[in-house]
C-alpha cells in the first residue's frame, strides 16, 4: 500500500508522513498527552506553593476560605463536569460519525464553559467588592508589619468574619456587624448601621453564646469603648505587639467545620492572609485561563463541525480538542476541594 | 473520496467507540463523588478529612482519565506519560515539603520576638 502511496491515492485529512489515518490519530494523541503532562507540571508549581503554604500556615487557610462560597465551586464542579460529558459524548458523535448530534454536543460543551466562566466572574466580583484583590492590592496586605489599607482591611475581615460564623453575606461590612449586635440582647445601640461602620471591630460568636470584640487599636477603636456593653470586650494595644495575647477572646470550637475568625489569627498570621488570596488567585486564574483557551479551541471546532469537516475517517481535532477540555476539568477536580473545602 | 480508499486495518472505525450508558455511568458516579466530598467537610475527622477530600478527587480524575479521556482503551503509553506527570509532581511537591520543614521554625519566630527568644 504505502509502495503505491501517491497523492490521489489516499484520504484528504491523511498527511503524506503517516502510513494510516490510524497511525496519524495514535500519533497526533500521543503528542497532545505529552503537551498535558507539561499542563500538569506547570498547574505542579502553584500546587506546590499551595501545599507549603497550606502545611505551615494551616491557620490562615481556615480563615481565608471563609471568604469562598463551596455551593458556588460545587455549581462549578457539577457544571465542568457535565460539559466533560457532552465533550466525550461529541467525540463519540464524531466517531459514528453523526455530524448534527457532534455540533449539538460541542455547543453544550461551549455552553458548560460559559456557564463555569460566569459563576466564576460572580466570584470573583464578590471578592473585589470586599477589597480581596489578588497581590499588593489585597485588604490584608501588610506593609512594615501594619495594614497597607486599614479602610479595606476592616470591610474584609467583616465580610470574612461573616461568612465564618456562619452569618449572612453582608453587603457592607457595617450591615454585617449591625446584624450580628442585633442577635445579641442589649445591643440596640449598635443595630445601626452607620454606628456599627464606625466601631473598626472584628468578633467571634463563642460555644456559649457570648460575643467576644476585639478592637484593634491600628484600626481606630470608637473613642468610648464602654459603648459595647459587654463583659467580653478586650482592646488591643498594637497589631504586632508582642505583648499581646488573645486573652479574653474564645476561639469557636473547632467540631464540624474548624472556623476562625480574625481574632483567632495570631498578629503574625493576621499579616499573611492575603497571600491565601494571591494564591486562590493565581490557581483559580490560571485554570480560567485555560477554561478560556478550551472554550476557543471548542469554538473552533463548532465552525469545523459545522462545515461537516469531521467524520468516521477523520475525527482527531475533536478527540485531542476533547482531551485538553477534559484536562482542565482534571484540575479543577483538585482545585475544588482544595480550595473551597478546607476543612 | 475515501471509498476507494482501502480500509485494512480500520474496518471498526479509529479508535475506541465509548458506549452512552457508560459515559452516563461515569457521569452519575462523578456526581455521587461530588456530592460525597461536599458533605463529609461537615463531618469533622481530623485530620482524615483532607485525605478523603484527596482520595474522592482521584477517585473522580481517575474515572475522567480512564472513560473520558478514553485512557483504559488507549494505547498504555498514554497513560504512562500521565501516571509519570503525576509522578515528578509528586516528587516535586513532596521534596519541598520536606525541605520546608527543615527551616520553617527558624522563619517562624517573629522579628520582634527573636531577640528575646535567642537572647541577643
Amino acid at each position: 500500500m504505502s509502495s503505491e502511496h501517491g497523492h490521489d491515492n489516499h484520504p484528504p485529512h491523511l498527511a503524506h508522513h503517516f502510513e494510516t489515518p490510524k497511525q496519524q490519530f495514535e500519533s497526533g494523541k500521543l503528542g497532545m498527552w505529552v503537551f498535558l503532562a507539561t499542563e500538569i507540571l506547570m498547574f505542579g508549581g502553584l500546587f506546590c506553593a499551595y501545599s507549603i503554604y497550606r502545611g505551615n500556615h494551616q491557620d490562615v487557610f481556615l480563615y481565608g476560605y471563609g471568604a469562598l462560597n463551596k455551593y458556588w465551586g460545587a455549581t462549578n464542579t457539577v457544571v465542568l463536569l457535565a460539559s466533560s460529558l457532552t465533550m466525550a459524548w461529541g467525540v463519540r458523535a464524531a466517531q459514528k460519525g453523526q455530524q448534527k448530534l457532534l455540533l449539538a454536543m460541542l455547543i453544550a460543551t461551549f455552553m458548560g464553559g460559559v456557564g463555569f466562566m460566569c459563576i466564576k466572574t460572580i466570584e470573583y466580583k464578590a471578592k473585589w467588592d470586599h477589597g480581596l484583590f489578588p497581590g499588593t492590592m489585597n485588604a490584608f496586605y501588610y506593609k512594615n508589619g501594619a495594614p497597607a489599607y486599614p479602610d479595606k482591611i476592616e470591610h474584609a475581615i467583616a465580610y470574612i468574619d461573616a461568612h465564618n460564623t456562619g452569618g449572612h453575606a453582608p453587603a457592607h461590612g457595617g450591615e454585617h456587624l449591625a446584624d450580628a449586635h442585633a442577635e445579641a440582647p442589649a445591643h440596640d445601640e449598635h443595630a445601626a448601621p452607620e454606628a456599627a461602620s464606625e466601631a473598626s471591630e472584628a468578633h467571634a460568636e463563642t460555644a456559649e453564646g457570648h460575643t467576644a470584640v476585639i478592637i484593634p487599636a491600628a484600626f481606630g477603636a470608637p473613642a468610648d469603648v464602654s459603648l459595647i456593653p459587654h463583659p467580653a470586650v478586650t482592646t488591643e494595644t498594637g497589631l504586632l505587639d508582642t505583648a499581646i495575647d488573645n486573652a479574653g477572646v474564645t476561639v469557636l470550637p473547632h467540631a464540624g467545620h474548624t472556623q476562625r475568625v480574625w481574632a483567632s489569627l495570631s498578629p503574625e498570621e493576621q499579616g499573611k492572609v492575603h497571600i491565601f488570596f494571591a494564591i486562590y488567585f493565581l490557581m483559580t486564574g490560571l485554570h480560567g485561563l485555560h477554561v478560556l483557551i478550551g472554550m476557543a479551541v471548542i469554538l473552533w471546532l463548532i465552525i469545523k463541525a459545522a462545515k461537516g469537516t469531521f467524520g468516521k475517517e477523520y475525527f482527531t481535532p475533536v478527540d485531542i480538542g476533547g482531551l485538553y477540555w477534559h484536562l482542565v476539568d482534571l484540575i479543577w477536580i483538585f482545585l475544588f476541594p482544595l480550595l473551597y473545602l478546607i476543612h | 473520496m475515501s471509498h476507494a480508499h482501502t480500509h485494512d486495518d480500520h474496518d471498526h472505525g479509529i479508535g475506541h467507540i465509548t458506549p452512552v450508558s457508560l459515559l452516563l455511568g461515569v457521569f452519575a458516579l462523578l456526581m455521587v463523588f461530588t456530592v460525597l466530598t461536599v458533605a463529609v467537610t461537615y463531618v469533622d475527622l481530623g485530620p482524615a478529612n483532607i485525605w478523603i477530600a484527596l482520595g474522592v478527587a482521584v477517585a473522580k480524575a481517575g474515572l475522567v482519565a480512564l472513560y473520558f479521556m478514553h485512557l483504559r482503551y488507549d494505547s498504555p503509553f498514554n497513560g504512562l506519560i500521565l501516571v509519570s506527570a503525576f509522578l515528578f509532581l509528586a516528587i516535586f511537591i513532596g521534596i519541598s515539603l520536606m525541605d520546608t520543614g527543615e527551616y520553617q521554625q527558624n522563619i517562624h519566630t517573629p522579628a520582634t520576638v527573636r531577640p528575646a527568644a535567642v537572647g541577643g
